[in-house]
């Protein structure tokens, strides 16, 4: 099978979405030098905009279109721009299908990139799943492979809803199997990365990776960890998570966002509501702390889930009784 | 007390052009405006001896000439989007009545299945893609309708309505900017009624005409008479001319007034408003200037106003009777609607 970074699956997606609707269109800050240089030849300029720095006037202008029968993409270069057009994502996108009592439809996609790791300091490193997660009305994915970049990708162009795509820069120039026939991934249906009977691991975008590293070094230990790939943070797969919880006993989430209030509480939540009698120890949580993103990469370096760390978490989760 | 606002009297040019405009579509302004008129006193009456209408109200008695010209100028394919001070909006718009009603009531029938309320109207069906309680914030959404439009290669225009204070939030500078640079259909109908909530236009703003603010965006900018709707007709059609041929968008910027408070208040605000600018408007009341322009003029009888307004009367009644008898939406509505 041919092999693709995560951006090239993600850019194809989104191409042969257009080539196959001619409503689909991309526009962002400078999306016609990155990521859409190399196709700028077969659409016509119209459907790949760059946009002035206004994300309030052409997010919301995304919203229009899309209430007018257009299935807009809307980049933002860094995933904290979209709070400048907060009002538009949470009052129009999200609130307008519900408060119109089913009138409108919305289907715009909008994706951001996640830059954190690369000392990229405060303003521009945030992983703000979990905010836009509080919003009832927005679907959000977060790929973790060059396939399901394809995949959600493909299924959030066709959802007919708003759906915030975020994208992990770290994983930006992974390779991965692609396939070049037609497939899609379903929102709102986590993957089990890594089948396992001693312990679950939840994780979502990098920390899928490095939780699959972290199993392999467990492994060593006659520890067999089950990594389940959220993917999809709003719907959120709980049925996946309480039945992987339901076979292993103990659950460790993983989430680069910061601890309070994020992905990583409401997968706990819904494991001691729901899954209480299947745990035979607490629920662990590994996450970035309640800060913002520190400059100098020797505090950066602290924040978020390692290998190291995640591994270390695991096996003291695997001790506890 | 901030300065007083006191419109110019108005010139002999709206009784003159009230005979350039066909009496059909004459009659039609006086019918829509009067609906408005109706619907409003209604909906305040309600209000305010009654529970049936909870929530924020805002009514656009005083404004109806601005809104009924406006929407007059636009086909029925072509979008508006409006803000808070809605009810009128999509009445202009051709929206059934009883639905709008029912929607103030909470009813199960409402346009938006008493899921909006009174400040998050919309009439899909006629064009009016939706009125918002947050200010500026459907600004940029006209913007993505006219985009639509000119990317699917129709020539259909988005009308967007918003207040005096629209004008300064970060909204509209980024609309504004993005219409014109995409040259899109849009036309951005300032309904300046000289006050934002308790706050005057003249102290909010830096400059003291709204309509100056399309300079900034290398657009054309126009003042009109809000309480005059063939001048208001006349310069929507104007702009609608444009944005059809693909010359871009257009700020106007309408002189008006409301003659009720804010929002229908159990409170009493303090003065905010003397009473002589009070007067001064009540006098140039949008109906009463239009009627006896059209009385004057010949073009219409008496015989045929007081139709008129007998035929808008049981319109409005109806849709009252329609809202007050209809159902209110039942627990299984309450998660339905969110997602498609």
């Amino acid at each position: 099978m041919r092999q693709l970074t995560y951006s090239e699956a993600a850019v194809e997606a989104i191409c042969t979405e257009m080539r196959r609707d001619e409503r689909v269109f991309v526009m962002g800050e400078d999306v016609r030098a990155t990521p859409y240089a190399n196709v700028l030849h077969e659409f016509n300029s119209g459907r790949i905009r760059n946009t002035p720095i206004s994300e309030a006037g052409f997010i919301g202008a995304g919203i229009g279109a899309a209430l007018t029968g257009m299935r807009p993409v809307v980049e933002a270069a860094y995933s904290p721009f979209l709070y400048s057009a907060m009002d538009q994502i949470v009052s129009q996108a999200a609130k307008s299908r519900y408060m119109f009592g089913g009138q409108a439809n919305v289907p715009l996609v909008i994706r951001a990139v996640v830059a954190y790791t690369v000392a990229a300091a405060a303003h521009h490193s945030d992983r703000p799943w979990g905010i836009f997660a509080q919003i009832p009305g927005l679907k959000i994915v977060v790929p973790a492979t060059p396939y399901d970049a394809k995949g959600l990708l493909k299924s959030a162009l066709r959802d007919g809803n708003p759906v915030i795509c975020f994208d992990d820069l770290t994983l930006l120039g992974q390779r991965g199997d692609v396939p070049e026939d037609e497939y899609t991934v379903p929102i709102g249906v986590a993957d089990i990365k890594r089948a396992g009977s001693d312990l679950t691991i939840v994780s979502i975008a990098a920390a899928v990776q490095h939780s699959l590293a972290a199993a392999e070094c467990l492994r060593q230990e006659g520890i067999e960890v089950e990594v389940v790939d959220i993917r999809s943070v709003v719907p959120l797969d709980r049925a996946t998570v309480l039945d992987s919880v339901a076979k292993t006993g103990r659950l460790l989430i993983v989430d680069p966002a910061p601890l309070t209030c994020g992905l990583a509480a409401e997968i706990a939540a819904t494991v001691a509501s729901e899954g209480f009698h299947s745990l035979k120890a607490p629920i662990a949580r590994l996450t970035a702390p309640d800060i913002p993103v520190p400059f100098s990469p020797s505090l950066e370096c602290l924040m978020y889930p390692t290998v190291q760390s995640i591994t270390a978490a695991a096996r003291n989760l695997h001790r506890t009784h | 007390m901030s300065a007083e606002l006191l419109s110019d009297t108005p010139s002999e040019s709206s009784a003159h052009s009230a005979k350039m405009v066909p009496k059909p579509l004459a009659l039609e302004m006086l019918r829509r405006m009067l609906l408005i008129r109706i619907f409003e006193e209604h909906a305040v009456h309600i209000r305010t001896t009654s529970d049936a209408m909870p929530g924020f109200v805002h009514i656009a008695i005083g404004q109806e000439a601005e809104i009924v010209g406006a929407c007059l100028a636009l086909r029925q394919d072509d979008y508006i989007t409006g803000n808070h001070r809605s009810h009128g909006h999509p009445i202009a718009k051709g929206a059934e009545l009883g639905p709008l009603m029912a929607e103030l009531l909470g009813k199960k029938t409402g346009v938006c299945r008493g899921k909006g309320g009174s400040m998050h109207l919309a009439s899909f069906a006629v064009g009016s893609l939706g009125e918002s309680g947050i200010v500026g914030s459907l600004m940029p959404v006209a913007v993505g309708a006219g985009l639509s439009a000119q990317m699917r290669g129709t020539d259909q225009v988005c009308l967007c309505f918003f207040g005096d204070g629209g004008a300064n939030c970060g909204p509209f500078h980024e609309s504004l900017n993005l219409a014109a640079i995409w040259r899109l259909p849009v036309i951005f109908l300032c309904e300046n009624n000289g006050y934002a909530t308790t706050t005057s236009q003249t102290s909010a703003t830096a400059v003291p005409h709204i309509a100056s603010r399309a300079d900034a965006y290398g657009i054309p900018g126009n003042i009109v008479d809000g309480q005059n709707v063939i001048a208001v007709y006349e310069s929507v059609s104007a702009a609608v001319r444009r944005a059809r041929a693909g010359d871009g968008p257009t700020l106007i910027e309408a002189k008006t007034y409301r003659y009720r408070e804010h929002a229908e208040f159990e409170m009493v605000l303090p003065r905010y408003r003397s009473e002589r600018e009070m007067s001064h408007w009540l006098r140039r009341d949008p109906i009463d200037e239009f009627t006896e322009h059209l009385l004057t003029s010949a073009r219409v009888s008496g015989a045929e106003v007081e139709a008129l307004r007998a035929a808008a009367n049981a319109e409005v009644e109806a849709a009252v009777e329609f809202a007050e008898s209809s159902p209110m939406p039942g627990p299984e509505e309450l998660l339905q609607h969110l997602f498609k």
